[in-house]
């Protein structure tokens, strides 16, 4: 239910009009990655390893090259030496070095003249590979027995004695947790797992890049971020990021998988081979599953001392992840930080590994680490509410933090919402309909931080006093609409006179990408503070005109006014009036603002879902899903409600059915839609919102980001929910039907 | 005296000190003050880290930092 | 090296010439070919349906037809879906009930929602659903996309 009916004092802000780009979407007008192109165009194809792990003795594209139309073929040897780090990380996943690390893992590129005949190139390239022994599993990537698949990984973190493929650690806490145990009238321990799960955002990757000989490149990408992408391809390519002007597409999703590069360089590498000829690249659904970045698996030992009034006295974590073949990539320090983050606990323990495994480098997945923790520790306070008696959402508010509470990571939070978002969630008609036989009502609490990120906005005043406002951060979830709304309600004009558009990166400063709920926040912060700039300028202008002082100017629905009568009696000056003279009044009027903006809010969320579960086949259907989330405040309430929708959505999908399934050789065995399931339109009920609204003081309308929190409760909320439809605890993902039946016939 | 607070696996480069007391007046300082009394402590912060002040995400070293600020270390974060 | 294949077939109205590969998909053809890039491939294994148009007026995965097989029969695409500038009223109300977010599954949903419409104008929700089962969505949890069908579909019934 939104709140529309909740007073924000605001013309704009609160509103749902509609979504600038909405026209282009339903005519198909809007272009994406791969929907551009340019005369001379090649298409290129990727030579992927067949073997988890393998090293790879020679690549003969001798035979490839010998076929006409085939104009251009890269392989590692083409990309400069000496990286380190992450960048070196990324150029070993753009093109293996001297091991193939896993099943897709890229070993060369071939650009041709058509599609069909790169895809024939591709297959013509021989590649002479040693097979060596491979690890999946993150538990059984760190057995004794475990072959080490990349020596020298691991960082200072890592302590002496630790398996070879342990790579990073992690140890946080506070509190005597010896004292915290003693202090619970029970205390369990229990062992949840999670597997990997892919963003699944329905456009592949895809790219147009030009590079020519002098080392000047354009690309056209779908992505979050295209100034990560210019720096990304700039190290791993040896190039200066000024050389590279990246233009983002339209994105048809991201979720986080579409921050950092995959195969972008290689259309440049190419192109430059080809003699400056654009080349076009777009990954089939198998490449995308196989190799972009899932998020990571998760395995994770929680242990919670509670008192019998629910009082939780201590809580001891953990977590083992893999990343992939990639040191750095798993989040484990997200997943710690997030995984207690609800709940005010005397004495708290934490602790993580990240392994290395042969499989693809992991990337983002909205809220990366939340959803595995709250899972775990979401779960255990469930079955401890269970034994004891106690209402869910009772217990969390009970041990929940406020302002002024310490965080379990340290610091003092500021304004949250959480509790507000419990007593909502408690309040709503949904915690009290009467469930039938079979069913049964979980909950679940979640949190993401929220980023900020460096920001660069531009305004502009138009002759006829309308306003543009370039940003940086592409527009996955309706954040144009947003900062339109915003930048209108700070200026006093109406929404439709003004145009936000995402620029390239030769048009503005640097610009973070879309992620960590950040673009409404961030963006529009910096959208606002450009607009107050502009309207200085502008009250100067009228102050000139009118020959008063600067002070004596004030701005108000639109307009230049005197302000106050001691200021002299002047029609106001509406922003078109000032626009129209602009050129020989003083030049044109702009605002700018560039930040990496403090004041980041985080968003509390609780989910209730019904569930009912057939007995005999073990199949979850979801009768009714409630989503309860703190946004600060809903700037257009019919976008924050899709980002919690979306969420819900994406999370009911890991609970009850996602996950990478990889064969005994190590490869990924569901590489298309029809076996990597996503939820579909039958699979869902309508899902039921509720916005709260704690304003984040850090930003000036409010502005909490949104868009994470979602994907974290559902995955715990549907384990309690199936635990009370059939007394059967699931404590590993997905709950698919055969492991939902096979635990309730364990149960006996 | 600026307090700043340590995560745990770093407490080894400190001699087992999870806070560290400087005297700083602005956030570099105080970083640049906790190096020199723990030189072990200088990969890490080079490679980036995520300063809180008193409960806030602070991103600019060159910040201010009140007599008694407390400050919190962690690491960099994002999202997706 | 295969011999490319002339086609002669309608496309939301007007006669298209194009030279297909036989290999090619319709969807293939559409975007590289002809220029209506509005059909998206999602897959290439027809479970997405964000490449869903109409051949002779049957719903279909154009990643799974050939481009030659549009040869003498008419295809519907998401660009023919407005009329002479007025937008069909299923997309009004995408855009009016925020159906959308990153709108790359909206124009397959849209095609096949019209389809929907046009042999059962009172479709219940749990039809709705089952319906637009073969049309994936990653950013919306299919809610508001089931209401603006819903609206739509009322508000067709009610013009007539």
């Amino acid at each position: 239910m939104p709140k529309d009916d909740m007073k924000s004092g605001y013309r704009l802000v609160g509103t749902r009009p509609n979504r600038p780009d909405g026209l282009d979407k339903v005519t198909g007008r809007a272009r994406y990655g791969a929907d551009a192109n340019l005369p001379g165009m090649l298409w290129a194809a990727v030579v992927r390893s067949p073997h988890a792990h393998a090293r790879i003795i020679s690549i003969d594209a001798s035979k490839a090259l010998a076929l006409p139309g085939v104009k251009a073929v890269v392989t590692r040897a083409d990309l400069p030496t000496g990286l380190t780090g992450e960048n070196l990380n990324l150029q070993d996943n753009t093109l293996a070095g001297d091991k193939a690390l896993y099943d897709g893992h890229a070993v060369a590129a071939v650009a041709a003249t058509s599609r069909l005949l790169a895809e024939e190139a591709a297959r013509l390239v021989v590649v002479d590979y040693e097979v060596l022994p491979h690890v999946i599993d993150v538990d059984d990537a760190i057995k004794p027995d475990a072959p080490v698949i990349r020596e020298g990984m691991a960082d200072y973190s890592v302590p002496e004695g630790m398996h070879g493929n342990v790579v990073r650690y992690m140890e946080e806490g506070h509190g005597d947790i010896e004292a915290g145990f003693a202090a619970a009238d029970i205390v369990r321990e229990q062992t949840y797992r999670t597997e990997a799960t892919h963003q699944g955002y329905i456009e592949p990757h895809a790219c147009l890049g030009q590079m020519g000989e002098d080392g000047r490149g354009e690309m056209w990408v779908c992505t979050q971020g295209h100034w990560y992408i210019r720096r990304m391809c700039s190290a791993v390519l040896g190039i200066e990021a000024a050389n590279l002007r990246v233009t983002p597409s339209e994105i048809g999703g991201g979720f986080g998988g579409k921050t950092t590069i995959f195969m972008e360089p290689l259309t440049l590498a190419l192109s430059k081979k080809a003699g400056g000829k654009p080349v076009k690249l777009v990954m089939s659904r198998s490449e995308v599953l196989r190799a972009t970045g899932p998020t990571a698996s998760a395995s994770m030992d929680v242990k919670i001392g509670m008192k019998k009034d629910g009082t939780i006295t201590a809580g001891q974590v953990y977590f083992r992840m893999q990343g992939g073949a990639f040191p750095g990539m798993s989040p484990i320090s997200e997943a710690l930080q997030c995984a207690f983050a609800c709940y005010d606990i005397p004495a708290l323990k934490h602790e993580a590994v990240e392994v290395l495994a042969n499989r693809p480098k992991a990337a983002a997945y909205r809220a990366p680490g939340s959803p595995m923790a709250a899972f775990a520790v979401e779960s255990l306070v469930d079955e401890m509410c269970r034994e004891l008696g106690l209402d869910p959402i009772e217990t969390r508010l009970k041990n929940a933090v406020r302002e002024g509470s310490r965080s379990s990571f340290g610091p003092v939070y500021n304004q949250i919402g959480l509790v507000e978002t419990l007593e909502a969630t408690r309040a709503h008609p949904n915690y009290a309909i009467p469930l039938g036989p079979n069913q049964g009502r979980g909950v679940g609490a979640g949190f993401w931080m929220n980023h900020g990120g460096e920001t660069s906005v531009s305004l502009a005043i138009g002759e006829d006093g309308t306003a543009q406002v370039m940003v940086g951060t592409p527009d996955i979830g309706g954040s144009r609409a947003s900062i339109g709304l915003m930048t209108a309600e700070t200026l006093g004009i109406p929404y439709e006179n003004v145009r936000v558009n995402v620029v390239e990166t030769g048009a503005l400063g640097v610009n973070e990408p879309t992620h960590g709920s950040r673009a409404t926040f961030a963006s529009g912060k910096a959208a606002v503070e450009a607009a107050r700039q502009a309207i200085a300028e502008m009250c100067r202008r009228a102050a000139a005109e009118w020959g008063i002082d600067e002070d004596a100017v004030e701005w108000k629905d639109g307009a230049a006014h005197p302000a106050g009568p001691n200021a002299g009696k002047f029609p106001p000056l509406s922003i078109a009036d000032i626009g129209a003279t602009m050129g020989s009044t003083g030049g044109p009027i702009s605002g700018h603002h560039e930040s990496t903006p403090g004041g980041v809010g985080a968003s509390f969320g609780c989910h209730v879902v019904d569930v009912e579960v057939d007995p005999e086949t073990g199949r979850t259907t979801i009768l009714r899903y409630l989503v309860v989330q703190d946004a600060g405040r809903a700037i257009h309430p019919a976008y924050v409600e899709g980002q919690y929708q979306g969420g819900a959505a994406q999370g009911i999908g890991w609970a009850l059915n996602e996950a990478y399934i990889y064969g005994r050789d190590g490869r990924l065995q569901n590489t298309v839609f029809l076996d990597y399931r996503i939820p579909v339109a039958s699979d869902l009920p309508m899902i039921d919102t509720v916005i709260v609204e704690v304003p984040n003081p850090g930003h000036p309308y409010g502005v909490r980001g949104v868009g994470e929190t979602g994907i974290t409760p559902p995955l715990p909320a549907i384990a309690n929910a199936i635990h009370a439809a059939t007394g059967a605890r699931l404590r590993a993902l997905p709950m698919a039907p055969p492991k939902v039946l096979a635990a309730i016939k364990a149960k006996g | 005296m600026v307090a700043v607070n340590l995560w745990s696996s770093l407490a080894r480069f400190t001699d087992g000190a999870r806070v560290v007391e400087v005297q700083a007046a602005t956030i570099a300082e105080a970083l640049k003050a906790l190096v020199a009394l723990h030189p072990g402590l200088e990969p890490i912060l080079a490679g980036g880290v995520s300063v809180v002040v008193d409960g806030v995400v602070v991103p600019n070293r060159h910040a201010a930092l009140a007599p008694d600020a407390e400050i919190f270390l962690l690491q960099q974060m994002k999202g997706g | 090296m295969t011999g490319k294949i002339h086609v002669t077939t309608t496309i939301n109205g007007d006669t298209v010439e194009f030279l297909a590969d036989p290999r090619e998909s319709l969807l293939d053809c559409l975007r590289d070919h002809v220029g209506l890039t509005g059909s998206k491939e999602g897959c290439g294994t027809g479970d997405c349906g964000a490449c869903s148009v109409r051949l002779d007026g049957t719903l279909v995965c154009s990643c799974l037809v050939l481009g030659v097989e549009a040869e003498g029969k008419s295809v519907e695409t998401i660009e023919g879906m407005a009329k002479d500038g007025e937008l069909h009223p299923l997309q009004r109300k995408f855009i009016e009930h925020a159906a959308l977010q990153c709108g790359f599954c909206t124009p397959g949903i849209l095609v096949a929602a019209k389809a929907l419409l046009e042999k059962n104008p009172d479709p219940t929700e749990t039809e709705i659903r089952f319906w637009l089962a073969g049309n994936l969505c990653r950013c919306t949890g299919y809610d508001k996309i089931i209401r603006a069908v819903q609206d739509a579909a009322a508000e067709m019934r009610g013009a007539k």
